[in-house]
């Protein structure tokens, strides 16, 4: 179905005055005007203004020198778009969706939905009597296919027979004699086809379908020569009249009406007092809340509407700088608008609507501030210490099955699952922290025993005052080179108490090396 | 747990002769200028071991050429962290985990670990061999902010840090940080500073460690005993300062003062002692179990 606002932006214009068709100012000829660059230039005309001899797309000068006594107002195409899709939602009353024809059009699919109004003709009269009750005058039709219905509701005949059409059949036979500009075409297309003479919607269908004689027949291949690189549907009068018959499917972009979150609060008793008032609005906009976090939205403008027991209505309006859905931010703005509220005899309802949203991400809220007040918990504080210092840099020692000192312990990520092995063995004394490397010293005096009395390291000289040891720890042979030389480890302390591990790096005349060097390996507490 | 408790009625409070205040009721005792001028000498106190109330926040200043600053933030570290477990086992909780199962998180600079090396998974404590977790932070910066995210965990026994020398980013404001955030979680921080100046700190407790000859061995004369260390306290809130000599053996922190020698008497009471009990002298480890000898002089 087809519906054609003939007269949209008057109609509008004349709603917007509150006038009655041909009364007050709607009387006298009026036109509406859009500025261009050579002047102003009419848009729409009242029927006054079409019998004084105005047309539209005329000049304003033109029209004055017609009738002097034309009047003026600015058109306002982007309010007649606005309208345009209200009415295009209202229309879906009809049939589940309606799409936008603009300027002035719509587009509504009754397929299938005509006979809950009783049949087609009562539909076609509940549009025209609806439309007349909001008093803008339309032309309707009905057709298999939106080309023809939307050139039987501008060009089809006028209102004394219903514009409808049954079945893909009757088309071409109901619209054979329309006008050519019924196929939706450009300008310029339509002044082509005025040069070649194809006037009526019959004389195209005829070169097209079928062919009579030769003639015929070159016609129809000149034609198609002529459209072949036309590929938009409105440049080619040869698509348009396959959509028009349902050859060609024509897609259209159907209106969706969004559905503003609201929530509202029926009150058993009405509400007299600010501080139960403050208590609703913060359950709405809590609940307010959850509907936008549903759908992922945050809030740009709120709309909280109080209902009185008496009938009236307080509207509190609030727009936001950025979407939110928060509902102490919401609570606390609206808490300052809703001073000085005449509550009357009580409010019995409260609603509050989102009518502008957008969308707004999900966010793990209130992470840091959990973590402020009870602590994190131990993954997340390695989580936080990985990402920031790297993998390696957070690792636990867990035990090494070896016995070379530097090899019995290993290091593992942090919350890995320590692995399986045997204790290491209680009875030796190790020391608290080893160096990475160990690091040789420079023995300055040997006791008898073998040990190093005196020894530098890091530049500084230790003299050994007690002395633990030899403790023996073979190299690895199944794992190492034969060459690798045994270690004698002593645990030593200095005159001034310091301890340290140190060892012996092979056995004089072991055949595997020079003379033995001495290492410090670990530092005791 | 096999000695005998105070009740968890014993507070700092209660050891006072507050005439006042009702025992375990729980009210605000009112203090009489007397009380006041007691708790305030009581306040000056000395630190000794097995406090209950533990700053949060302690430095210690080491060298870099022993283990010492680690040895005994270790200890320090087990001493409260004993002291901690006892308080929570008077809270008669039959269900309570027994051993303390949280994670210790050691975060050392990369010149602390170049400098005085890592832990050594065998020389650790027995209790906190498996409980270790260590932060190798490249720079002071990344070990301040793993120090600080540490703290921020509430899984965590307790943090120590390394860091060398005096990094412009650890700063009082750094330290402050440090302090609040302790304090606000209940994590508390021993941070080591090897060869460092004792710059402004909001530290709560700040002590200057360095080795000292270990007592003799008990079998090997010539070897080193167990470990000892010269610790001063230079610059605490709640304690004087002082000198003391620790040394961390059988699970028990003792410190003596020096030029004392230490007496061998069992004391009398080994369980958790509010800080501002009066120093009652030295405080040994029990010779209870050590030896047959010991048994027979006993």
């Amino acid at each position: 179905m087809a519906i054609w606002c003939a007269r949209l932006s008057v109609d509008r214009w004349r709603l917007s005055q509150e006038l009655k068709l041909g009364e007050g100012a709607d009387a006298e000829p009026t036109a509406l005007i859009t500025e261009t660059a050579h002047g102003p230039r009419i848009d729409a005309i009242n029927d006054a203004a079409r019998l004084a001899g105005a047309q539209v797309s005329m000049m304003l000068a033109d029209a004055r020198t017609l009738c002097p006594q034309i009047q003026t107002a600015p058109a306002d195409p982007a309010g007649d778009l606005a309208l345009l899709e209200k009415l295009a939602v209202w229309a879906q009353r009809w049939g589940p969706w309606s799409a936008l024809d603009p300027p002035d059009g719509l587009l509504v699919d009754t397929t299938a939905a005509a006979h809950l109004f009783g049949g087609e003709q009562r539909l076609l009269a509940d549009v025209t009597a609806a439309f007349a009750k909001r008093k803008i005058a339309v032309r309707a039709a009905i057709a298999p296919t939106a080309g023809a219905a939307w050139a039987l509701s501008h060009f089809g005949p006028s209102d004394s027979q219903p514009a409808i059409i049954n079945g893909h059949d009757a088309t071409m036979r109901a619209l054979t004699d329309l006008p050519v500009a019924a196929l939706r075409l450009d300008s310029d297309v339509l002044t082509v086809l005025r040069r070649l003479g194809l006037k009526r919607l019959g004389d195209l269908a005829d070169i097209t379908s079928g062919a009579v004689n030769r003639s015929e027949a070159a016609a129809r291949d000149a034609l198609h020569r002529r459209f072949r690189n036309r590929k938009s549907p409105s440049a080619n009068p040869l698509v348009r009249l396959d959509q028009l018959l349902g050859r060609v499917p024509e897609p259209l972009l159907p209106v969706v009406a969004p559905d503003m979150p609201l929530v509202q609060r029926r009150l058993m008793e009405p509400l007299r007092h600010r501080a139960l008032l403050d208590q609703v609005l913060s359950d709405l906009a809590e609940d307010m809340a959850r509907s936008l976090e549903a759908r992922g939205e945050g809030a740009r403008r709120l709309e909280l509407g109080l209902w009185r027991v008496d009938g009236e209505v307080i509207v509190r309006r609030l727009e936001l700088a950025a979407a939110t859905r928060d509902p102490a931010h919401i609570t606390r703005l609206f808490a300052e608008k809703l001073e000085g509220i005449d509550a009357g005899f009580g409010i019995e309802t409260v609603r509050l609507r989102a009518s502008w949203v957008e969308s707004l991400s999900h966010r793990q809220g209130d992470v840091e501030a959990a973590a402020e007040r009870h602590g994190t918990s131990l993954s997340a504080c390695i989580d936080r210490l990985t990402v920031r210092l790297g993998s390696q840099a957070v690792r636990r020692p867990v035990l090494g099955a070896s016995h070379l000192p530097e090899r019995a312990q290993n290091w593992q990520p942090a919350l890995e699952q320590e692995p399986v092995s045997q204790n290491g063995f209680a009875f030796h004394q190790r020391p608290l922290k080893l160096l990475d490397k160990p690091e040789r010293i420079a023995v300055l005096y040997a006791s008898p025993d073998g040990y190093p009395q005196r020894f530098r390291w890091r530049g500084n000289v230790h003299d050994v005052v007690r002395v633990e040891g030899p403790e023996r720890i073979a190299p690895e042979w199944w794992r190492q080179r034969s060459t690798a030389r045994l270690r004698d480890y002593y645990q030593i302390e200095d005159e001034h108490g310091r301890r340290y591990w140190i060892y012996r790096h092979g056995v004089a005349g072991d055949g595997r090396g020079g003379a033995p060097d001495w290492f410090l390996q670990g530092l005791c507490a | 747990m096999t000695k005998p408790l105070l009740p968890p009625s014993a507070k700092a409070l209660d050891h006072f002769p507050v005439s006042s205040c009702s025992k375990g009721g729980g009210a605000v005792p009112c203090l009489s200028a007397k009380d006041i001028t007691a708790l305030s000498k009581a306040r000056e106190g000395r630190w000794r071991p097995g406090l209950s109330d533990q700053p949060l926040h302690s430095e210690i200043f080491a060298g870099e050429r022993d283990a010492s600053g680690a040895g005994v933030a270790l200890a320090l570290a087990r001493d409260a962290l004993r002291v901690a477990g006892r308080v929570a086992g008077e809270g008669h909780d039959p269900l309570a985990e027994a051993e303390d199962r949280r994670q210790v998180l050691w975060v050392q600079d990369k010149r602390a670990v170049q400098r005085s090396g890592r832990p050594y998974l065998h020389g650790l404590p027995d209790e906190l061999r498996h409980r270790l977790i260590h932060v190798e932070a490249a720079t002071p910066e990344d070990a301040l902010f793993a120090l600080e995210e540490g703290l921020r965990c509430r899984d965590l026994a307790c943090v120590i840090g390394e860091i060398v020398g005096n990094p412009r980013a650890l700063d009082f404001t750094a330290s402050r940080r440090l302090s609040l955030t302790a304090e606000q979680h209940g994590v508390a921080l021993w941070l080591v500073r090897l060869e460092a100046q004792a710059d402004l700190s909001s530290a709560r407790m700040r002590w200057r460690v360095e080795a000292a000859p270990s007592e003799a061995d008990r079998w090997n004369a010539d070897a080193p005993g167990a470990p000892a260390w010269k610790v001063e306290l230079f610059r605490a809130r709640s304690h004087a300062p002082g000198q003391w000599k620790l040394s961390d053996e059988d699970r028990q922190l003792r410190a003596w003062r020096p030029g004392v020698a230490p007496n061998t008497h069992t004391p009398t009471y080994t369980g958790p002692k509010p800080a501002n009990t009066p120093d009652i002298g030295h405080l040994v480890r029990p010779t209870v179990g050590r030896s047959l000898a010991a048994v027979a002089r006993a």
